[in-house]
């Protein structure tokens, strides 16, 4: 055992997990699927005097239409999210990019609420909960608030969830109508996080024309960013007359934190974040086409 | 500083119960070793990365350095150990496994023989781009892998002829 000593805590509902973490400050973490925090206690770069898993709170778990929106809980096993109809029908860029993160020993502990509060920048849920504008149910002493995609990812590795709040589930608007969705990212090793991606969303009106793009890019500065200048390019275009290569490197001409590592430099995280995103809409544009 | 208190599990690991407390920073890969000591299941790396600690909880292969041995009460653990057959009888997998050379030193094939255990139950028929997909998460050092997919390839070939057998013999 690698972990500094800590104290353990399995509570059953989420207003306990809450009264848990007002009691115990910053003293406490959250243990959701622990694949991002466990290695990070076992080497040391963290250590807390206590553990709060949300593992046996059964309301964090599901899957389910809410309001014209799909709710998934945020305690939900990726692989449970890769495994369900429902999600695959109902928000497909979600169901296409869980397959993408780590491997599949990974997802079956890992869960959807886990990644989103740990917001690694090149990870793939943050960048598709920002492409679909999606809702993030947080739960707090005051009670529970909403919080948009757009507002959540505030930094590295930091979220709007407050010291003393629990994320509970996300809410994914559905997109109806000529619609593609598409994720494609570039990583060393299948399973890898990536060295660039991009998560797209398109829908068509009856003439080919673009009326609503998403493009959300992940690996490519300190929290995944929606490329809004690329965007506002493709809309109101023909979709098979948009200049893929050349939308991909306006989505790259915004960007001013890309990250420069031993895996690539800056300069050519950009060339292939372009590339990523050039094919994403290429398939999100095939797919819309289509229907 | 946090008194840490021990804590009373019991999990039930290749059919038998074992019972006893536990410091909460005991990872279930040390229970199984060390409390258990069922010592098939590995550590190469300790922090999620190599896959030689892999073992089925509740049925799904998870890595069991990052599972805490407190989180794993009241469930159902298959490890290594678990996988021959009555009177010691290799799995189909752990046949392969030595038909095909997928080992060299021994010490990845825990992970390798439960990740594909888990993996050709749900993919019974698996491409090679599926298979190599499936290895992803676990590491060997020695084989170069070629040995390990050819037996992942044949062990799925049984899987699917006596998948393909069974209607067979039910309706001759």
């Amino acid at each position: 055992m690698k972990p500094a000593p800590f104290d353990y805590l399995a509570p059953t509902t989420a207003e306990e997990v809450v009264s848990a973490l007002v009691e115990l400050g910053d003293t406490a973490k959250v243990l959701a699927g622990g694949q991002s925090l466990v290695p990070m206690l076992a080497l040391r770069l963290a250590a807390f005097d206590h553990l709060v898993d949300i593992g046996r709170v059964a309301e964090l778990r599901g899957v389910e239409r809410r309001d014209g929106a799909l709710w998934v809980g945020a305690g939900t096993a990726q692989a449970t999210i890769e495994r369900s109809a429902e999600v695959a029908s109902a928000v497909p860029l979600l169901a296409r990019a869980t397959p993408l993160i780590g491997h599949f020993q990974i997802r079956n502990r890992g869960t959807i609420g886990g990644s989103l509060v740990h917001a690694d920048p090149a990870a793939e849920y943050p960048a598709v909960a920002l492409a679909l504008d999606a809702g993030l149910e947080v739960l707090g002493p005051d009670g529970r608030r909403t919080v948009p995609a757009t507002e959540f990812f505030i930094g590295l590795w930091s979220t709007a969830v407050g010291e003393q709040e629990l994320l509970t589930g996300v809410t994914f608007p559905l997109w109806d109508g000529r619609c593609g969705f598409a994720v494609r990212e570039f990583a060393r090793r299948h399973g890898d996080f990536a060295v660039a991606g991009a998560a797209v969303a398109l829908e068509l009106d009856g003439d080919d024309r673009v009326r609503r793009c998403r493009i959300a890019l992940f690996g490519l500065g300190s929290t995944p960013e929606r490329a809004t200048a690329a965007e506002a390019a493709v809309t109101g275009a023909v979709v098979g007359e948009v200049d893929l290569e050349e939308v991909g490197r306006l989505a790259m001409s915004s960007l001013d934190s890309v990250p420069s590592d031993l895996h690539g430099s800056s300069a050519y995280r950009r060339r292939v974040g372009g590339s990523m995103v050039a094919r994403a809409l290429r398939a999100a544009g095939e797919e819309a086409r289509g229907r | 500083m946090t008194v840490v208190r021990e804590i009373d599990v019991e999990v039930r690991v290749n059919g038998a119960a074992y019972r006893c407390g536990v410091p909460p920073r005991l990872t279930l890969a040390d229970f199984l070793r060390e409390r258990c000591g069922l010592t098939g299941t590995h550590l190469g790396c300790e922090h999620g990365v190599c896959g030689a600690c892999t073992v089925l909880l509740d049925g799904e292969a998870v890595r069991s350095c990052l599972v805490f041995a407190v989180q794993a009460d009241g469930a159902e653990v298959t490890t290594v150990e678990g996988m021959a057959g009555p009177g010691d009888e290799l799995s189909p997998v752990q046949a392969a496994f030595r038909d095909h050379h997928g080992l060299q030193c021994g010490f990845c094939t825990p992970g390798f023989v439960v990740s594909v255990t888990a993996f050709l139950r749900d993919h019974p028929d698996p491409t090679d781009e599926e298979i190599r997909q499936g290895l992803s998460g676990n590491l060997c050092r020695c084989t170069g892998y070629q040995g390990i997919i050819a037996a992942v390839r044949a062990a799925a070939g049984q899987h699917a002829r006596r998948g393909r057998e069974e209607p067979t013999a039910a309706h001759p």
